[in-house]
């Protein structure tokens, strides 16, 4: 894709897929899988430590740091309060201003809830983060996070992890379209042919995990996930044909030949 | 003394620094960062950092999520 990089804040990638770190069946497949993947940005989650068995080994001894852009997000918050001390957080801990800002609103359906998310943007903004904040597909709580100063928005194709595809193609449209900051569709990719249509739509990027971790062979899914993801950049930038209602032949129509009897 | 680590009201020792109660807690090492009564402590701090009575500690690492 060369020059067609990916521009979040001051970071750049040539991979358009951004890959979590959860469910996966081992830390072997999960490696094994973000390497097929071709991403270049891994999500984490922040949690306490487990004060009964803080001995053994970390998330990050999996992770090759000098490969791959580590992206902790807010997962669990229900509160801007609880969002922007965990964001701190992690920032001790990772060395790193890139947050997902996550303020889900319910357990059942994992929507994020707006007013929360909206506040804790702004605290992080104005506290140093490049804030990738998770949303609905809501064009205008996209647009109040861009003037928050968010380095991007991310809208969901559908809820976490339930692998429904881009319910809402025309939010997703108008959310680009309107952006001036990259769009990156979050959460509900379930197949290739999902990740292929977002990325038709001309979102800048999309990030996923249980599309791919909960696959039936991860590591198969990841390397047709980065596949989609480029040949759906490739075709949004073509720019596909028009639509039309019938038939348009590709053959000539004419100096057709005939047999013996007709003219 | 006692503190809330993590949830949990524990008691500890006095005199203790938090690189001192990261290591009591089997930690030390390990990739942790200390968010002490909601104010996060930076890691260059932990060796002379007290832990007080009555503190509120959150201990975190890095854990797989999406």
């Amino acid at each position: 894709m060369g020059a067609d990089r990916l521009q979040i804040g001051k970071y750049e990638f040539d991979s358009r897929l951004i890959v979590g770190t959860g469910k996966y069946p081992s830390m072997e497949v999960m490696r094994a899988a973000h390497a097929a993947s071709g991403a270049e940005v891994v999500t984490v989650a922040i949690r306490r430590i487990n004060l009964d068995d803080a001995h053994g080994g970390t998330l990050l001894d999996y992770i090759d740091r000098s490969r791959y852009t580590i992206l902790p997000n807010t997962a669990g918050c229900y509160s801007a309060k609880e969002a922007v001390l965990t964001a701190q957080l992690a920032r001790e801990l990772l060395e790193t201003d890139l947050i997902k800002l996550e303020v889900i609103g319910d357990a059942q359906t994992l929507h994020p809830d707006p007013r929360e998310t909206l506040a804790a943007a702004e605290q992080l903004v104005n506290d140093g983060f490049t804030v990738l904040p998770y949303i609905g597909d809501d064009p205008i709580a996209c647009k109040q996070l861009e003037k928050l100063g968010c380095a991007a928005v991310m809208p969901l194709a559908a809820p976490i992890g339930s692998g429904l595809g881009v319910c809402n193609p025309y939010s997703i449209r108008i959310i680009k379209e309107r952006a001036c900051v990259p769009v990156i569709v979050d959460a509900g990719v379930g197949t290739a042919s999902d990740a292929a249509i977002a990325m038709e739509l001309g979102v800048d990027a999309l990030l996923m995990n249980t599309g791919i971790a909960k696959a039936r062979d991860p590591v198969l899914m990841a390397s047709a996930m980065k596949h989609a993801v480029i040949a759906g950049r490739q075709a949004f930038l073509a720019g596909r044909m028009e639509k039309r209602l019938y038939a348009s032949g590709s053959s000539p129509m004419k100096d057709l030949i005939s047999t013996a009897g007709q003219s | 003394m006692k503190a809330t680590i993590n949830g949990r009201l524990r008691e500890l020792p006095d005199e203790l620094t938090l690189a001192r109660l990261i290591e009591l807690l089997g930690s030390a090492g390990k990739s942790v960062a200390v968010a002490q009564n909601d104010r996060v402590i930076r890691r260059t701090e932990y060796e002379t950092q007290p832990v007080r009575d009555g503190d509120c500690l959150e201990i975190i690492e890095a854990v797989a999520g999406g």
